[in-house]
């Protein structure tokens, strides 16, 4: 996928001034905030449990050439094949080659963040298969050719308007009169349609939320059913998944299950946990004849040894962005790529590079809230920090940003100046704004005047408030 | 490939500043492998008996499935034929091939139409059985294989499932164990919780989405030793 993370400060603006999109953000935030906590409550062991999926994942890491070439020999046991791959570019001309043995027309897809990733839909339309998602939400966005918003809610900007709008646009066939209204309508039209194109295909490409050692299973987890009707009924199921998926054993992907759904949309279990291992038996009436595991890292294993090793410990439950003042401000899109919120912030210039997607970690409060939801215990504010760090050592920051700071530390260590300074200016802005409360205008500060106004001080520091308040507390204790 | 997957491997271990695993910590990895630990259990998940049984039919309940107790397989006809009628649905069937199923006898029902085998876009009702149910979320554990065909848990429109109470495990790794026991995995285990569902549309939850819109299970007081063991 192009990354347009370079502007997104264009991105947000455009984003603040439209209004659909921030009614269906007011909405995001009620449903996937209170759904989470209530699920929470509901499992008193939760806290624990996150700390065991956090020893899990760590372990991983620490062993993960071991667990993924134990994983390959249980795939290769099963009937088979795993692909290597280290760029984005080897893992599409993987997947378009077996498409191409497969003598494949139709591809139908679950939902993979890993597949927007490397853009495979592009490159398969370029090498000239017809590649359909088959979640409602990735349908929804494929038809308006725009890349996903959410992790887990991938049409999570859209209204049921808009969908109703595609769909009138893309079923071209069907009645132009028919009535779209309601959601059952749009849902009943969707499965009608995809329907077809499942039985269709000749290749299903799905993620995978876990890989499991042990057995050599690849894991999904959905709601829909789509992903399981996509690796059931072709002839070749592929699975695309990036290496940190693997865990050691079903045991551990057990206990990950038990904070993914209830983090992510907050019911206690998805509707379709599955666990796929090789092609089909003997027998088995049923199911792919050939089974591809595509191993992507791009990037990954250079992360491990790193400050930012932890991330790679992410289930992309979507915990974070549904918790992220920021994200609820702009949505998914104005991040620019793949992964948006706080995850994304970090993920992404690991990924892509910290000079494309550097206004990414900075567009954080630090409130802390990714952090206290995150089921992996993934310390994200402070990696967002590393990332701003890195961005000004390497002289990425603005020549402004660089040369205010530089000012302020300057100042900052010369304490009867800095004293002298804030007192003035406290002084001197208490002063002008104190008919209103409030400054309009402020001169080096258009960034923040520009769009609201700046409360103004009441006329002295902070340090001379807890100098007079620590004096009459003195009094009061000599009395 | 082999050139990317020894890159691949070089680079972790290279940003791990070792080489490949050997000696403890290598039989440490393979111990852990072997042992199947089970991690920390939520007490919900040790429900067993008849507490079990009902924390199944409360989960399963609370997630859309809809729960019928019966106490012989011979009442499964008469059940799966009123609850057809119920729903306004056509009386057709495919049943899974499955041995445990040939001990129901659809022939009491002689409306019903019944066809064994995998399922077909037109089939609008499959009736299966289940490996185990799981207590701690009213989770149904399928296996595919000659006697369980996966297309029957996602095509029709209604997924009706015959699970004895005996079956009932309160945790997913007792799930495991279960399946473990049987031989090798099969190529597709579903853990099927409630029927097919998606919020895409505006975060309203809708029924139905790709796989059954209902799912309705029959609870098959069980242990009764006719054969069907796990």
């Amino acid at each position: 996928m192009e990354s347009t993370s370079h502007a997104f400060k264009d991105n947000v603006h455009e984003a603040l001034r439209d209004e659909r999109l921030q009614r269906a953000l007011g909405k995001m935030k009620v449903g996937f905030q209170g759904n989470r906590r209530r699920a929470i409550e509901r499992l008193p062991e939760f806290e624990a449990l996150r700390d065991e999926g956090r020893a899990i994942k760590d372990h991983v890491l620490e062993h993960l050439d071991f667990y993924l070439e134990r994983f390959e020999s249980r795939v290769v046991e099963a009937g088979g094949h795993v692909h290597w791959c280290r760029t984005a570019a080897e893992a599409r001309e993987t997947i378009a080659r077996i498409c191409r043995d497969a003598g494949a027309r139709t591809v139908t897809k679950g939902k993979s963040m890993v597949a927007e990733e490397i853009a495979i839909n592009d490159h398969l339309e370029r090498e000239g298969f017809e590649p359909i998602e088959t979640d409602l939400g990735e349908y929804i966005i494929q038809l308006r050719r725009e890349p996903p918003s959410h992790i887990i809610a991938p049409a999570v900007h859209l209204s049921k308007e808009d969908v109703a709008e595609a769909f009138y646009a893309a079923h071209r066939d069907l009645d132009p009169e028919r009535s779209l209204v309601e959601p059952t309508a749009l849902i009943s039209e969707a499965r009608a349609m995809l329907r077809q194109k499942f039985q269709q295909a000749d290749v299903g490409i799905t993620g995978a939320n876990f890989l499991i050692a042990e057995t050599g299973s690849t894991v999904i987890v959905t709601n829909e059913g789509n992903g399981d009707l996509t690796q059931t009924l072709p002839r070749v199921h592929v699975v695309l998944a990036s290496l940190e998926k693997v865990v050691p054993t079903l045991e551990d992907a057990s206990t990950i299950l038990r904070l993914l759904a209830r983090s992510a949309t907050g019911q206690e279990f998805s509707a379709y946990t599955t666990f796929s291992t090789g092609p089909r038996r003997p027998g088995d009436p049923d199911g792919p004849q050939e089974f591809h595991v595509v191993l992507l890292d791009n990037g990954r294993t250079a992360m491990l040894g790193t400050e930012f090793q932890e991330m790679l410990r992410c289930i992309r439950c979507g915990a974070c962005m549904n918790h992220c003042p920021v994200y609820a401000s702009v949505g998914g899109h104005a991040y620019g790529w793949v992964y948006p919120g706080p995850m994304g912030a970090v993920l992404t210039p690991s990924l892509i590079g910290v000079d494309a997607a550097g206004h990414l970690p900075n567009a954080s409060t630090f409130c802390g809230r990714c952090e206290s939801v995150c089921p992996m215990r993934i310390p994200l504010p402070k990696m967002m920090r590393h990332w701003r760090e890195k961005e000004y050592a390497a002289g990425l920051t603005p020549a402004t940003q660089r040369w205010g700071l530089g000012f302020w530390a300057w100042f900052a260590r010369r304490p009867g100046l800095y004293h002298l300074g804030t007192r003035l200016a406290a002084g001197l802005l208490g002063r002008l704004g104190r008919r209103q409360g409030r400054l309009r205008r402020l001169p080096l500060a258009g960034g923040w005047t520009d769009w609201r106004d700046m409360p103004a001080p009441e006329g002295r520091t902070f340090q001379q408030l807890w100098a007079e308040r620590r004096e009459s507390a003195r009094r009061e204790d000599a009395r | 490939m082999s050139e990317a997957r020894d890159r691949i491997l070089g680079s972790i271990r290279t940003s791990l500043k070792r080489g490949p695993l050997d000696g403890e910590r290598l039989a440490a990895a393979e111990d852990r492998l072997a042992a199947h630990r089970r991690n920390l259990m939520p007490s919900r998940a040790r429900a067993a008996g008849e507490e079990g049984i009902e924390l199944f039919v409360r989960m399963a309940t609370e997630v859309a499935a809809t729960v019928e107790r019966l106490a012989t397989p011979q009442d499964v006809p008469d059940a799966v034929a009123a609850y057809l009628a119920q729903h306004n649905l056509p009386a057709e069937l495919r049943v899974a091939p499955d041995p445990e199923l040939d001990a129901v006898p659809w022939e009491r029902r002689p409306t019903l139409t019944v066809g064994r085998g995998r399922a077909e876009d037109r089939d609008a009702t499959s009736v299966t059985g289940a490996v185990a149910g799981v207590a701690e979320t009213g989770t149904l554990v399928m296996a595919s294989g000659p006697a369980h065909p996966t297309t029957l848990n996602l095509m029709p429109d209604t997924h009706i499932v015959v699970l004895r109470t005996d079956r009932i495990v309160g945790s997913y790794e007792d799930a495991w164990d279960v399946l473990r026991a049987r031989g090798a995995l099969s190529r597709t285990v579903n853990f099927i919780t409630g029927p097919s569902r998606t919020g895409d549309i505006e975060q309203t939850i809708q029924l139905g989405a790709h796989g059954p819109r209902r799912l309705h299970i029959l609870l098959v007081d069980g242990g009764d030793g006719d054969g069907a063991s796990a």
